[in-house]
C-alpha cells in the first residue's frame, strides 16, 4: 500500500521554520511514525483511570454520604427533605466552639513547632559529617504508629508515669502521684507534644530527601565562601526553596494535626475534645439522630482544615515579603551559639522521650507489680504475654493480612501507572494522578462516615474487602509517592536495551525493571504496611467491630484498660512495622545483592 | 503485520526521506534536519554527525521506537521491505548500543549474555555454549559468574556488544558507544565492534561526535564519500 507520508516526504520542499508552523496540511503529514506513546501496552493505558476510579469513587461518594445527611437527607431515618436545621443544631451544641478552638490551637501549634524544629535541625547540622547517620536514628521513629507512641508517652508523662517516678520522692517529695494534669490536659499541650514527637522526624526526613534537588552542598559552599555561617547560609540560600518543596508534606502534617483522631482519643483532652473526637462521639452514639450532627461536624472539620491550609499558605508570601529584607541585610550569623544548642536539645528530648515511651511499655508488659514511686517493676513475669498470646496472634494476623493486601494492591496499581509513564517515555507523576494525594489532606472523619453508608448499601460493611479497600485509600498515596521518585530515577535505557534484545514488555518489566527497583519496592511494601497497620478509624468504620486490628484494640484498651495488657498489645503494634522496615532493608540485598549498583559506565578501563 | 524475524536473511536498513519535526517552546513544530535518504547495506556503517541538538540521537530513538511525544515524523524506515514504523520496539530486531554499556547490574555477566539469546533457543546446554562462545570471542573466558560492577569499561563494552549480537539483530544502532572510554581503549573497542558488525553482515548506523569514529567507520562503507551524513538544521 502506498504510504502518503512518503510521497509528502519526497516531493515537498523543505518547510521553513515558520511556514511549517502555519501549514496545518503539511503538519498533518508529519504523523506517520509512532512515538513511544503509541507503543505503550493497551491494558496499561486503562490503569491510571482504573486506579483513580477505585480510589476516588469511595472518597467522592463518602463526601456525598456526609454532605447529604448534614442537610437533613438521611433515608435510614426516613428523612428526605433538605434543610439547614442540622447545621443550626450543630452550632447550638455546647462545647463546639471549645472543640474548634482546641483543634486549631493544637494543630497549628504542633505543625509550627515541628516545622520550626525540623528547619532548625537541618540548618544547624546538615553540613556535619555525622548527619547521614541521623536518618538511621529517626527512621525507626517514623515506623512506630502515632497511637502506639501516644500510649507510650502517657506511661512516661502521666502523674504516675516514669518521669515523676524518676524524680520522686527524693526530689519532688511526692509519695503519691501528684494531682497534676499532665495528659489529656484541657489546653491539649500533651497532644501537641505527642504530635511534635512524631511529625518533627517526619519533616526532617522529608527535608533530607529533597536536599539533592536544592543542590544544598553547592549552595552552602558558595554561602560559606561569602562568609555566611552555616545557620545564616541555610536560612538565606536554602530555606526559600526548601519551603516551596516542602509544601505538600507540610500540608499533610497540618491537615493531619488538625483532624487526628486516635492520638487525640488517647492523649487529647476529653471535655471539650478536639472537633474530630467530638464528631466521632456523635457518630458512635446509639441514637441515629446524632449521625446527622456527625455529618455536619465532619464537614465543619473539612472546612476547618481547608480554611487553615488556605490561611497558612496565603499568609506565607506575606511572611516571605516581610523576611525578604533579611536575605540581603548582609548579616553573616544568626544566633550561631544558641540555636544549634536549642535544636540539638529539642531533638534529644524528642528522641529520648520516644525511646523512654517504648522502654516503659516493655517494662509494663513484663511487670507483675509496679507500685508507685518505684522506678522499676517490683517483680517481672511473662504471664501477661502468655495470657494474651491467642489475642495477639489473632490481632497480629489480621493486621498483617490487611497490611500486606493493601500494600501489595497499592504497589501493583502504582507500578502499573508508573510503567505506563515509562513506556510513554514521559515523566512520572503527571496529571490527574496528583488526585492520589487527596486523602492526605481531607480529614478522615469527613468522608469515612459517608463511605460506611456506601459500604452498608453494597452489603460490604464488616467485610475484609471493605477494610482492605479503605486501607488502600490511605496506603496508595504513600506507595505512589514513594515509588514515583525511584521509578523516575531509574535509567529508562535498561528497558530500552531489554526490548531491543527482543524481549516482551512483561519480561522487561519482571526481569529488568522490577529487580532494579527491588529496594524501593520493598521499602514501599514496608511503608504501606506501616500506614495500614496504623489505620484506626478506617478499620473501626469498615470493620464495624467484626474486624479488629492491633490499632483498634490498642486505642480502645488505652482508654482505661489494664496497663499490662495495653503494653503487650501496643508493643506488638509497634513491633510489626519495625519488623517490616527491617525486612525491607535486609531482603533486597539477599535477593539481588548487586541491584542497587546502577551501571552508569562512567568508569574507565585501567591501562 | 510482518516483522523482521530471526530467520530472515540480512537486508539493508533504509532511511526513506526521513524527517523529524520538534515542537519548540512556542508550540511551533520545526524540522530538525532536511529529509534524509540513505540505504545501509549489510556490513556497511553509516555515520551520522552534527552539532548537539541537530537530531542525531532523536533519529536513533525514532528508528528504535523510542521517540518522545513532542516529535512528529515523516518518511519511512525499513529493514529490507519491512517498514519498522508501526512496529513496537521489541519487534524491530535492532541491536542497540548506547553511550553506557547498560549491563543489568542484578545479573552476572553470563546471565546478561543469556538474556540476549532469543527464546527460540530452548536447550539450556545450547544457551550455555553460546554464552561461553561469546565470552571467548570477547576475550573474557571464565567471566560467566562475574558481576558487571567488577568489569572494566572496555570489558563491559565488549559484553554489551556480545549480548546484542546474541539476540541476532538485523541491524545495529550505535549511539556514541565509545565516548566514555579512555582514548587508548576506544580504538580497540571501536575495531572490535565494527569488525563484528561486518562479520555478522549487519547494516550499522553510528551516531557520533568523534572524527576518529567516523574515519574508521567510513572504511566499512562501499562509498566512503557518502559514508558520513552531517545533520544540520535547515
Amino acid at each position: 500500500m502506498a504510504d502518503p507520508l512518503r510521497t509528502v516526504g519526497k516531493h515537498t520542499a523543505l518547510p521553513s521554520r515558520k511556514s511549517a508552523a502555519n501549514d496545518q496540511q503539511l503538519l498533518s503529514s508529519f504523523s506517520g511514525g509512532k512515538t513511544a506513546d503509541g507503543f505503550a501496552s493497551p491494558w496499561l493505558r486503562v490503569m491510571p483511570g482504573f486506579t483513580l476510579l477505585l480510589f476516588l469513587t469511595p472518597i467522592l461518594l463518602g463526601l456525598l454520604g456526609t454532605l447529604l445527611p448534614s442537610f437533613g437527607y438521611f433515608p435510614a431515618l426516613n428523612a428526605y427533605d433538605l434543610h439547614l436545621e442540622v447545621w443550626q443544631k450543630l452550632f447550638d451544641m455546647p462545647g463546639l466552639a471549645g472543640s474548634i478552638r482546641l483543634s486549631l490551637t493544637t494543630g497549628i501549634l504542633a505543625t509550627t513547632l515541628s516545622f520550626f524544629l525540623a528547619c532548625l535541625f537541618l540548618a544547624a547540622f546538615q553540613h556535619r559529617n555525622w548527619f547521614a547517620r541521623v536518618q538511621a536514628v529517626l527512621a525507626p521513629l517514623l515506623a512506630i504508629p502515632h497511637s502506639a507512641l501516644a500510649i507510650g508517652l502517657v506511661f512516661v508523662i502521666a502523674p504516675s508515669g516514669w518521669i515523676v517516678r524518676l524524680l520522686s520522692p527524693w526530689l519532688t517529695g511526692w509519695d503519691l502521684p501528684p494531682d497534676l494534669i499532665t495528659v489529656q490536659d484541657p489546653r491539649g499541650l500533651s497532644l501537641v507534644f505527642a504530635l511534635v514527637l512524631k511529625e518533627t522526624p517526619y519533616l526532617i526526613l522529608m527535608g533530607l530527601s529533597i536536599a539533592p534537588q536544592l543542590q544544598q552542598t553547592e549552595r552552602m559552599r558558595v554561602a560559606a565562601s561569602l562568609g555566611y555561617s552555616p545557620m545564616a547560609g541555610w536560612f538565606k540560600v536554602i530555606f526559600p526553596d526548601f519551603y516551596r518543596l516542602m509544601r505538600l508534606p507540610l500540608m499533610a502534617v497540618l491537615a493531619f494535626s488538625l483532624s487526628v483522631v486516635d492520638m487525640a482519643l488517647i492523649i487529647g483532652p476529653g471535655t471539650p475534645p478536639p472537633l474530630s473526637v467530638l464528631v466521632l462521639r456523635w457518630y458512635l452514639e446509639p441514637d441515629l439522630g446524632f449521625r446527622l450532627l456527625a455529618a455536619a461536624g465532619g464537614l465543619l472539620q473539612l472546612g476547618l482544615v481547608l480554611g487553615t491550609l488556605l490561611f497558612w499558605f496565603a499568609t506565607s508570601p506575606l511572611l516571605a515579603r516581610a523576611l525578604r529584607n533579611s536575605l540581603t541585610n548582609g548579616k553573616r550569623q544568626i544566633l550561631e551559639r544558641l540555636l544549634p544548642k536549642v535544636s540539638m536539645g529539642s531533638l534529644l528530648l524528642l528522641v529520648g522521650t520516644a525511646l523512654l515511651s517504648m522502654i516503659s511499655l516493655l517494662f509494663w508488659s513484663f511487670s507483675k507489680r509496679w507500685s508507685y514511686p518505684n522506678v522499676l517493676p517490683d517483680s517481672l513475669t511473662t504471664r501477661t504475654w502468655e495470657r494474651q498470646t491467642d489475642t495477639l496472634i489473632d490481632l497480629g494476623l489480621t493486621t498483617i493480612i490487611l497490611g500486606l493486601a493493601a500494600s501489595c494492591l497499592a504497589i501493583a496499581l502504582s507500578l502499573a501507572c508508573l510503567e505506563l509513564e515509562k513506556q510513554r517515555n514521559r515523566n512520572s507523576g503527571q496529571g490527574s494522578l496528583y488526585l492520589l494525594y487527596m486523602p492526605l489532606l481531607i480529614p478522615q472523619v469527613t468522608f469515612l462516615f459517608g463511605i460506611q453508608i456506601l459500604l452498608i448499601s453494597l452489603g460490604l460493611d464488616g467485610t475484609w474487602i471493605a477494610v482492605i479497600w479503605l486501607h488502600l485509600i490511605f496506603v496508595l498515596p504513600y506507595a505512589f509517592l514513594s515509588l514515583s521518585d525511584a521509578y523516575h530515577q531509574q535509567d529508562n535505557r535498561y528497558g530500552q536495551i531489554a526490548l531491543s534484545l527482543g524481549h516482551t514488555r512483561w519480561t522487561t518489566f519482571f526481569r529488568v525493571r522490577l529487580p532494579l527497583l527491588i529496594r524501593p519496592v520493598c521499602f514501599t511494601l514496608a511503608l504501606g504496611f506501616a500506614v495500614s497497620a496504623a489505620q484506626y478509624l478506617p478499620t473501626l468504620l469498615g470493620g464495624t467491630g467484626r474486624i479488629t486490628t492491633l490499632a483498634t484494640e490498642a486505642v480502645s484498651l488505652a482508654s482505661g484498660g489494664n496497663r499490662r495488657v495495653v503494653s503487650v498489645v501496643t508493643l506488638l503494634y509497634s513491633f510489626l512495622p519495625l519488623l517490616a522496615f527491617a525486612l525491607a532493608l535486609l531482603l533486597p540485598s539477599r535477593l539481588y545483592p548487586h541491584s542497587s549498583k546502577q551501571n552508569h559506565a562512567n568508569d574507565h578501563e585501567p591501562s | 503485520m510482518s516483522h523482521p524475524d530471526h530467520t530472515s536473511a540480512v537486508c539493508p536498513l533504509v532511511l526513506d526521506q526521513v524527517q523529524i519535526l520538534k515542537r519548540d517552546e512556542h508550540g511551533v513544530f520545526c524540522p530538525l534536519f532536511p529529509p534524509l535518504e540513505r540505504s545501509i547495506t549489510p556490513g556497511e556503517i553509516l555515520t551520522v554527525m552534527g552539532p548537539s541538538g541537530c537530531g542525531k540521537s532523536t533519529l536513533l530513538n525514532w528508528i528504535s521506537g523510542w521517540l518522545k511525544p513532542e516529535f512528529k515524523t515523516s518518511g519511512d524506515i525499513r529493514l529490507g521491505d519491512c517498514s519498522l514504523q508501526k512496529l513496537a520496539p521489541e519487534k524491530r530486531n535492532l541491536g542497540l548500543l548506547l553511550q553506557d554499556p547498560l549491563l543489568f547490574p542484578h545479573m552476572t555477566v553470563g546471565q546478561n549474555l543469556a538474556f540476549g539469546i532469543p527464546q527460540s533457543t530452548k536447550s539450556r546446554t545450547e544457551r550455555k555454549d553460546r554464552v561461553r562462545a561469546a565470552l571467548a570471542e570477547a576475550g573474557l573466558e571464565g567471566f560467566e559468574n562475574r558481576h558487571p560492577d567488577t568489569l572494566s569499561g572496555g570489558q563491559k563494552a565488549r559484553v554489551a556488544l556480545m549480548r546484542t549480537l546474541l539476540s541476532k539483530p538485523k541491524a545495529l544502532l550505535l549511539d556514541e558507544p565509545f565516548s566514555k572510554l579512555d582514548e587508548n581503549l576506544r580504538d580497540r573497542v571501536r575495531h572490535f565492534v565494527f569488525e563484528h558488525a561486518r562479520s555478522e553482515s549487519l547494516p550499522t548506523l553510528l551516531v557520533t561526535h568523534d572524527q576518529a569514529d567516523a574515519a574508521l567507520a567510513s572504511r566499512y562503507n562501499s562509498s566512503p564519500e557518502t559514508a558520513i551524513v552531517h545533520l544540520t538544521p535547515p
